[in-house]
């Protein structure tokens, strides 16, 4: 008995929006044997999980916040992941982009609140984020170091980086000596978008992102040079494709998402520097990334799955004592059973009975 | 025309009458109070969010018809205003907040519902609906630093510190000003690992400190691994936020722990007396916010030494900042004669002479 | 500095280093078969958790390092499934492996935070282990400690000087030839990567079971990582990744000895200090390997499926 893999000549297209669904019920109903086994009736945590978000505006909005910086984050590194490279320092990125619009927003206050604060906090935190981003994509491009690596250990630097300055340079001098920044000013806030100061304009940047980055990947010539690096080395190099520039280019661009969501998070929701200004969105929008099968409508779909399903385990701990743990192991598992799931619709699959084919041919 | 007006009113008196008890028994059933707990840790730490839960769980004990309590724990700092916001809105009317970091979160979400209470630990921000409420842990540091002062052969004793804010900087001075009264020579060594909780970091601080020749340790981080790394090495160790003499019977000196039992009762009748005010309420021995854990470990005039330091800040004659106080770098903080005001040590942000560490951000 | 106290110092670095080794020699067998694991943080994590579970219900330290080599063993089973079977994405399926590690464990480990056992025994030779200077460090270690510098010997004669070792070695490096030989390039690689996740499972175990007596969430604190990365900088040697593994454990405590013994820098830059040494080793490898070509196996990271 062996499992056999053919290759598809095409992927299926009804196995492509059909895998990941079934992949999402098989996940639902592992979730569900889980919650029994932890004396939780399933029905009721179900509905906790999935349905009682959507019940009332504000958990809707809290959902739109929550998907908001995955979706934005993993736009950008669908570009990484489609041309066959590993941004895993999007949570790092996040970071530095957050403390250089930070910055910004700390060193203009009290100056009068010009309308060019906020576009300036914006932009420094997405190029605050390419730049640090291209610190791995240097290294690979010059010196072959494995962009998972480097990308990866730059994060834990961001992180002490912003610890250091928020306890230091860009302490509020009025803060009893507490580690975090002065309160933003309204110039350097991101405004709300409807009454009970919750939803805010970040939800319309991550959106744009997001149709941008559809239309740059299915219609420019640079979004079909990463779909076609990705699937084919060997093509994009004979049609003239530059390795190491399309590298940098979407190492920035990742980058630069992932920073923008982070200046987005700390001028809208945060309205503040702290120690801590992001609880793991650079390593959830990978999940996000993958759940949207790299594609940026995708991608918006995934991240308000995982938003969802986030609220909803939170609801969960306090309506029904299940602990947050249950929803990570739920997000992993999803993922993998998705990934698991692709299988299908780019190989025929077939379990073929025997021992191991003959090797010499009749 | 009366005739009707009559009819009227005694048919008003009359549903009244059959209403009534109906609306205000479902008004005494529904009048519990429902208070929610935010804590950044595990309830589990058997430290700091320990000790508020254990006062969340006094609290449903002592008013189990008037009050019903809930809890969220492992809520991160950076996305703590949505757990706050969804007790405010699954109706509870009292929310204790118990980590400085969600401060912010918590004038927020105060403001979006003005009928609901808050009360914010460690922090020092208020509104008209938001308390704050701390304890002068640094009394508890004083006492923990003349029985090491006393007891410490080596002269070097080794600190674990979490992260240097102004709570966690007054204890250093406090135990070293403790310490220097009874031995003026007496060092200490000040390892920072940036974090409340995290076993593994904390024993690793340990051994680094023991290996440098400290021979009693404190922390003012949560879990008990210091203290059992000291047993282990047959040292001497304090104890932080809870009792933790079960993990380290031969080490535990005593244990500053905190009791906020007191302070959420209050609160909470407060609040259903419609009596509650926002306030400041900083505790220390007196008030029974902090309590140390029995004297173990030491000999019989040490801890009499320890018990006397003990009653003499509780009845007022010592308080750890009395002058003089000099800082690292020479000058004068306190005077002698005078003593250290409130608001210093709340924002203390240097150490006094006789630390070599620098204290850096 | 006197001699107890730098053997001291030399024992807290083995500490540390310990449990990369475990993790890191698992991670390079799977690697030389072929397979990038990105699963190894959430194997090493669910292996603490289930070891320490499994050690508080018998009562034994053994019985709870099985559990958690068996712990990661399973996730590694699973990871298996889906690159080696399913010939799914290898980087992520080891993230989902990753995330579903950390939350199981942090199920499975609820009940247990904050709550002490004894930690595991550690050898005493009368005689021996009092030797001033060396005694303690190379006589009075725990178990797991002579069981990672035995795995180190016996991965690199197994490797090195078996056949079955060289056949995994020419697997990672060209599967498609050596499937054509008739050689069982799966089940090899399958093989590999469930040795890879019990060893991480065992240094997770070592974690919560020596290391320190607890339990804790989120306890490795990103050692799987820096155990990935061990296994790049040591050019997938064994050797080296024990070296390895004694220099990043010696970065990560050396801050704290370096802060304790009054060194004023910030310490955030201390504690970044592991991470940016990672991150300049493999600059540095890579400027080295330059001239002569890449030493990782050729084919480590990319999907095989058998052709006809």
């Amino acid at each position: 008995m062996r499992l056999d893999l053919v290759p598809r000549i095409r992927r299926s297209a009804v196995l492509d929006i059909l895998a990941p669904a079934l992949a999402f019920v098989a996940a639902v109903m592992v979730g569900g044997v889980a919650v029994a086994a932890l004396g939780v009736s399933p029905g009721a945590a179900f509905v906790t999980y999935f349905v009682t978000p959507l019940s009332d505006v504000w958990s809707l909005q809290e959902i739109a916040l929550k998907a908001a910086p995955l979706a934005l984050i993993a736009t950008g590194l669908a570009f990484c992941y489609r041309a066959d490279l590993w941004n895993i320092g999007a949570e790092g990125q996040f970071v530095v982009g957050g403390l250089a619009g930070g910055w910004v927003g700390v060193a203009t206050h009290g100056s009068g609140g010009s309308v060019w604060i906020l576009p300036a906090m914006l932009a420094a935190g997405a190029l605050a984020g390419a730049a640090y981003a291209l610190i791995p994509a240097v290294l690979k491009v010059r010196l072959g170091v494995s962009e998972i690596l480097t990308s990866l250990m730059l994060v834990y630097v961001a992180q002490l980086l912003l610890d250091y300055m928020v306890r230091g340079p860009l302490r509020d001098p009025a803060g009893y000596n507490f580690p975090q920044s002065v309160g933003f000013e309204a110039a350097a806030r991101l405004p709300y978008l409807m009454e009970g100061e919750t939803l805010h304009a970040g939800v319309l940047i991550a959106l744009a992102a997001v149709g941008l980055g559809t239309f740059v990947l299915a219609r420019t010539l640079f979004g079909f040079e990463v779909r076609l690096v990705g699937a084919s080395p060997r093509a994009a190099r004979f049609a003239g494709f530059s390795d190491a520039r399309l590298t940098l280019a979407v190492f920035a661009i990742s980058g630069g998402a992932a920073g923008l969501a982070g200046i987005v998070e700390v001028a809208g929701r945060i309205g503040q520097l702290q120690p801590e200004i992001s609880p793991g969105y650079g390593f959830t929008a990978i999940i996000v990334a993958f759940l949207g099968r790299l594609s940026p409508p995708g991608i918006l779909v995934a991240a308000l799955v995982i938003a969802l399903t986030t609220i909803g385990g939170e609801g969960a701990q306090i309506d029904l004592k299940l602990p947050l743990d249950l929803t990570r192991a739920f997000q992993g598992l999803l993922l993998g059973l998705v990934l698991g799931a692709d299988v299908f619709a780019r190989y025929h699959v077939r379990l073929v009975p025997g021992g191991p084919a003959s090797r010499t041919a009749p | 025309m009366r005739g009707r007006s009559m009819r009227l009113g005694g048919a008003v008196l009359g549903a009244m009458v059959a209403v009534g008890p109906v609306l205000t028994g479902q008004a005494l059933a529904a009048d519990k109070l429902k208070v929610g707990f935010v804590y950044v840790g595990p309830v589990a730490d058997f430290g700091y969010s320990y000790q508020h839960d254990l006062s969340r769980k006094a609290l449903a004990a002592a008013m189990p018809d008037a009050v019903e309590t809930t809890f969220l724990e492992n809520v991160p700092e950076a996305d703590s205003e949505r757990s706050i916001e969804k007790l405010a809105r699954s109706g509870a009317g009292l929310i204790f907040t118990t980590s400085f970091g969600f401060m912010e979160p918590t004038l927020k979400v105060a403001r979006k519902f003005p009928k609901v209470k808050f009360a914010h630990a460690t922090g020092y921000k208020r509104s008209d609906n938001v308390a704050t409420y701390s304890a002068r842990f640094y009394e508890g540091r004083y006492v923990c630093g003349k029985i090491a002062g006393k007891l410490s052969k080596s002269g070097t004793v080794g600190y674990i510190a979490s992260f240097p804010i102004p709570e966690v900087v007054s204890g250093i001075n406090a135990f070293m000003l403790g310490a220097q009264s009874v031995n003026p020579n007496i060092k200490v060594k000040i390892v920072w690992v940036n974090t409340w909780f995290d076993p593994g970091k904390e024993a690793e601080a340990a051994k680094a400190l023991l290996a440098q020749g400290a021979d009693i340790l404190t922390q003012h981080t949560d879990s008990a691994a210091p203290l059992q790394e000291a047993e282990k090495q047959g040292k001497l160790a304090f104890g932080q936020s809870s009792d933790q003499f079960r993990f380290a019977p031969k080490a535990q000196l005593t244990s500053i722990t905190d009791d906020w039992d007191g302070y959420v009762i209050a609160q909470a009748k407060a609040v259903r007396d419609g009596t509650w005010k926002s306030s400041d309420t900083w505790g220390g021995i007196k008030d029974g916010m902090v309590v140390l854990a029995p004297f173990t470990n030491m000999p019989d005039d040490v801890k009499a030494m320890a018990e006397e330091t003990t009653k003499a800040i509780v009845d007022g004659k010592v308080h750890p900042f009395d002058g003089p106080v000099t800082k690292q770098d020479g000058t004068v903080a306190v005077k002698q004669g005078e003593t250290a005001p409130d608001p210093m040590i709340l924002g203390m942000n240097w150490y006094v002479k006789g630390i070599d560490d620098k204290l850096t951000p | 500095m006197t001699l107890d106290i730098v053997q001291m110092v030399l024992v807290t670095v083995l500490a540390a280093a310990t449990p990369l080794i475990l993790a890191g020699i698992g991670e390079l067998v799977a690697e030389r078969a072929g397979v990038l694991n990105l699963g190894v943080e959430g194997m090493m994590i669910f292996g603490a958790a289930v070891s320490f579970a499994v050690a508080m219900q018998t009562g034994s330290t053994l019985l709870g390092a099985l559990g958690g080599a068996g712990a990661g063993l399973g996730l590694a089973a699973l990871f298996g499934l889906l690159t080696v079977g399913l010939a799914a994405n290898q980087v992520a399926s080891g993230l989902s492996l990753t995330i579903l590690g950390l939350g199981l464990s942090g199920l499975v480990g609820a009940n247990y935070v904050g709550i002490k056992r004894d930690p595991a025994p550690q050898l005493a030779i009368p005689g021996l282990t009092d030797l001033p200077g060396i005694g303690r460090l190379l006589f009075g270690q725990d178990a797991f400690v002579y069981a990672a510098v035995a795995l180190v010997a016996a991965v690199s004669w197994f490797l090195w000087r078996t056949r079955a070792g060289l056949t995994l070695r020419a697997i990672g490096d060209d599967p498609v030839a050596t499937h054509a030989l008739g050689l069982k390039v799966r089940r090899v690689r399958f093989l590999s990567v469930l040795f890879g996740g019990a060893c991480a499972g065992l240094g997770g175990a070592y974690l919560a079971l020596a290391y320190t007596p607890f339990w804790s969430p989120g306890m490795t604190a990103g050692r799987g990582w820096i155990a990935l990365a061990l296994v790049v900088f040591a050019s997938w040697r064994p050797l080296r990744v024990a070296a390895g593994a004694l220099l990043f454990g010696g970065a990560t405590v050396l801050q704290l000895h370096a802060q304790a013994a009054g060194l004023g820098l910030p310490g955030q830059l201390l504690s970044a200090l592991p991470y940016l040494a990672t991150i300049l080793a493999l600059v540095l490898l890579s400027l080295g390997g330059r001239q002569g070509g890449s030493p990782a196996p050729a084919a480590l990271g990319r999907v095989f499926t058998p052709s006809r």
